[in-house]
């Protein structure tokens, strides 16, 4: 099973290592495996190198992809994630 | 004659990083890199081994980290995810993975293997064109060079067995290093590596120690033992330093520890005169950022918020959607108290990304501000809508820069019709009575002073601009900027001009300039009849201070006598006189200086 959603990057910092420590946190979470895609480059969502070189500031469009059992619920929550601006306090 | 015997002074300036000055002995802690030794594996027994050792070092490492969270101070806990994202790293396919793989197929040991994972990490990172990510890389780096130091075995003395007080010399520190070291013997700390934003920068603040970094050569320098006197307000570091600089920087110690205690006692509360009169003592902003620590030095509300930046960026015209979540954001955290957005002062000697504008022959007096504005109305719409949208979410009011006479006023106001008409249109909800007024900065404007008193909720009197404009005095301009003066009795008779008007029409004013935050200005800008003052927020706690030793009639009656002073330099002394028998203290040099830009 594979579920695709476009999400925006909106918090003010963009995908620093604060907001990729949570990304990985979740897909450990999770038994489905997260790939995020920015124009053709893809990065591993458990891998927290990989995700910070993507490089997204703010504005960025990602396509994230995940793959496995629960992959819906993983999109529903990486979806909040974004959407919370990953609890970033301004 | 020189004596021989002592070692020669030196200073090394560096990266202010958390301010504070100290005095101290130098402490080196040795986090150089590890040798790093080539030894290839010969057979499949030695690979496995290999492969072991590594992991048990990942183990090592990991357990390290998350004992130094657990023992984080409570008032640290904020910044332990460095520590989780560390954590991470550790487990992280691009470094362990990929080492793992290295030592199997290359037939290589741990380190080299670290070593060449860690390289090819650092290729990526170097790719990278955010310059916050790509200082990440820092990270990665500690990481790496604490799994290289388990894996040699070599656990040199934890930072937190240092004996006695001293200032930590180092290569540089990692988050995990700062967290270890006892805060209560280390009295601060400075680096050859690091920037301001480094994760060590953002520790020594949380942690109150100054703090230098980027000082390059420091542990070259320095041994240890030495004498060192750390400046953490101006990044500099002296070593084996003469008496004289002990002595003045004892003082300049002092006069910190005051100034810092002072704010903390008085900051937030209203500033009241002798006799009552409240004076409202605001933040200029320029930056969401900078909206806590305006609130944190006691900010009466943000006099003015200047919303260039977001123009200003590489990326083109903002959206209105990110100006509305930016006044949002302002408009939520210092209500009740009122913030002014200004709109965009755009033009002149700034240019917009992403819109060509023509070259112009002498920008302060060119195409900019409201003139720009009324122009490109598009652009000036979509700020507007998102001001009002704002608008609902907290106490904001609106004011346009550069007016010079009624009818960019009407223009002006006609196009916020306009927009709140579109909008009520899409049922989009804003303050209806949102107040809108205008800066006070162009002479033409100070003549016109009644006549706009009737268009308007408000004036600021925007004194940097007032000063070049009224004056013919560019500031930029080497040859003339001392004539610059601020005390110049036209500038007081205009400002006496506008604050008449205003009172004549009963509206509200303000005044923004730097002449706000000046501790000279302060009593005669009372007297003038002006009780909302907006500045730079590090000297509001001052300015405040100096209100409640004013008392109103006593201002009026001095500021008569100023004002029949014929020359700046004899108000600026004048000025000087009363304020240092009012406030003897404040008089030294040393509080004025440390109030920083205060003129």
């Amino acid at each position: 099973m594979e579920v695709i959603k476009n999400l925006t990057v909106s918090n003010k910092l963009g995908i620093h290592a604060r907001a990729a420590a949570r990304i990985v946190e979740l897909v450990k979470k999770h038994r489905s495996t997260l790939i995020l895609a920015k124009d053709g480059k893809e990065a591993d969502g458990s891998n927290i190198l990989s995700i910070l070189t993507l490089a997204c500031p703010k504005g960025t469009e990602i396509k994230a992809r995940a793959a496995g059992e629960d992959c819906e619920e993983l999109i529903v929550k990486l979806f909040e994630l974004f959407d919370s601006k990953f609890g970033e306090v301004s | 004659m020189t004596n021989t015997q002592l070692p020669e002074k030196k200073l090394l300036t560096g990266i202010p990083a958390s301010p504070g000055i100290i005095i101290g002995k130098a402490h080196l802690v040795d986090r150089s890199r590890v040798k790093i030794l080539y030894q290839y594996l010969i057979n499949e027994d030695q690979i496995n081994r290999e492969v072991e050792r590594f992991k048990k070092a990942l183990c090592i490492t990991e357990s390290q980290l998350l004992q130094i969270k657990n023992r984080m101070p409570e008032r640290m806990k904020d910044h332990s995810f460095i520590l989780d994202s560390h954590i991470m790293i550790i487990h992280d396919s691009m470094l362990k993975d990929a080492t793992v793989e290295k030592i199997r197929k290359e037939k290589i040991n741990s380190e080299w293997a670290l070593k060449k994972s860690f390289e090819e990490i650092k290729l990526l990172f170097d790719e990278v064109d955010d310059y916050y990510i790509r200082s990440r890389l820092t990270d990665v780096e500690n990481v790496t060079e604490r799994i290289l130091r388990n894996l040699s075995g070599n656990n040199d003395t934890s930072l937190s067995q240092i004996n006695g007080r001293v200032i930590i010399v180092a290569h540089d520190l990692s988050p995990a290093d700062t967290t270890e070291l006892n805060i209560t013997r280390v009295m601060g700390f400075i680096t050859d590596a690091g920037g301001r934003t480094s994760h060590t920068a953002i520790m020594a603040q949380a942690l109150e120690i100054p703090a230098v970094v980027g000082l390059e050569q420091a542990t070259k320098q320095i041994r240890e033992g030495d004498l060192l006197i750390v400046d953490g307000n101006s990044g500099q570091v002296i070593f084996s330093p003469d008496e004289d600089d002990i002595i003045a920087y004892q003082g300049k110690q002092l006069r910190h520890e005051q100034y810092k205690s002072f704010i903390a006692r008085t900051s937030h509360l209203p500033a009241v005169t002798l006799d009552g009169q409240r004076v409202y003592v605001m933040a200029n902003i320029e930056f969401l950022e900078e909206v806590a620590a305006a609130k944190d030095y006691g900010a009466d509300g943000i006099g003015l918020y200047r919303t260039e930046f977001l123009y200003l960026r590489s990326k083109g015209i903002p959206s209105e959607d990110d100006l509305f979540e930016d006044y949002r954001e302002v408009a939520e955290i210092i209500a009740p108290m009122p913030v002014t957005i200004r709109t965009f002062d755009l033009g002149g000697d700034k240019f917009m990304a992403g819109l060509k504008t023509a070259r112009e022959m002498n920008p302060a007096l060119g195409l900019r501000a409201i003139r720009f504005c009324l122009k490109e109305t598009k652009i000036f719409k979509s700020q507007l809508r998102a001001i009002l949208r704002a608008s609902t979410l907290g106490n904001v009011r609106l004011m346009f820069p550069m007016i010079s006479g009624v009818q960019e006023v009407l223009d002006a106001k006609a196009i916020l019709h306009e927009v709140m008409a579109e909008m009520e249109k899409e049922g989009i909800p804003f303050d209806h009575q949102i107040k809108t007024g205008i800066m006070i900065e162009v002479p033409s404007a100070v003549a016109m002073a009644e006549a706009l008193a009737e268009q308007v909720d408000f004036f600021s009197v925007g004194t940097n601009d007032l000063i070049q404009y009224s004056l013919a005095i560019d500031r930029a301009n080497e040859l003339v900027a001392g004539m610059y003066q601020p005390f110049h009795p036209a500038i007081l008779r205009m400002i006496r001009q506008v604050v008449s008007a205003a009172k004549g029409a009963g509206i509200e004013v303000s005044l923004c300039g730097e002449m706000a935050g000046d501790p000279l200005c302060t009593a005669a800008l009372l007297a003038l009849g002006i009780n909302q003052l907006s500045m730079n927020a590090r000297v509001i706690p001052l300015i405040k201070k100096i209100a409640r030793t004013i008392s109103s009639e006593d201002a009026r009656d001095d500021l008569e006598k100023v004002m029949t002073l014929k020359t700046a330099t004899e108000v600026r002394k004048h000025l000087l006189r009363t304020m240092s028998e009012l406030l003897p203290e404040l008089g030294e040099e040393g509080i004025l200086d440390l109030s920083g830009g205060a003129r």
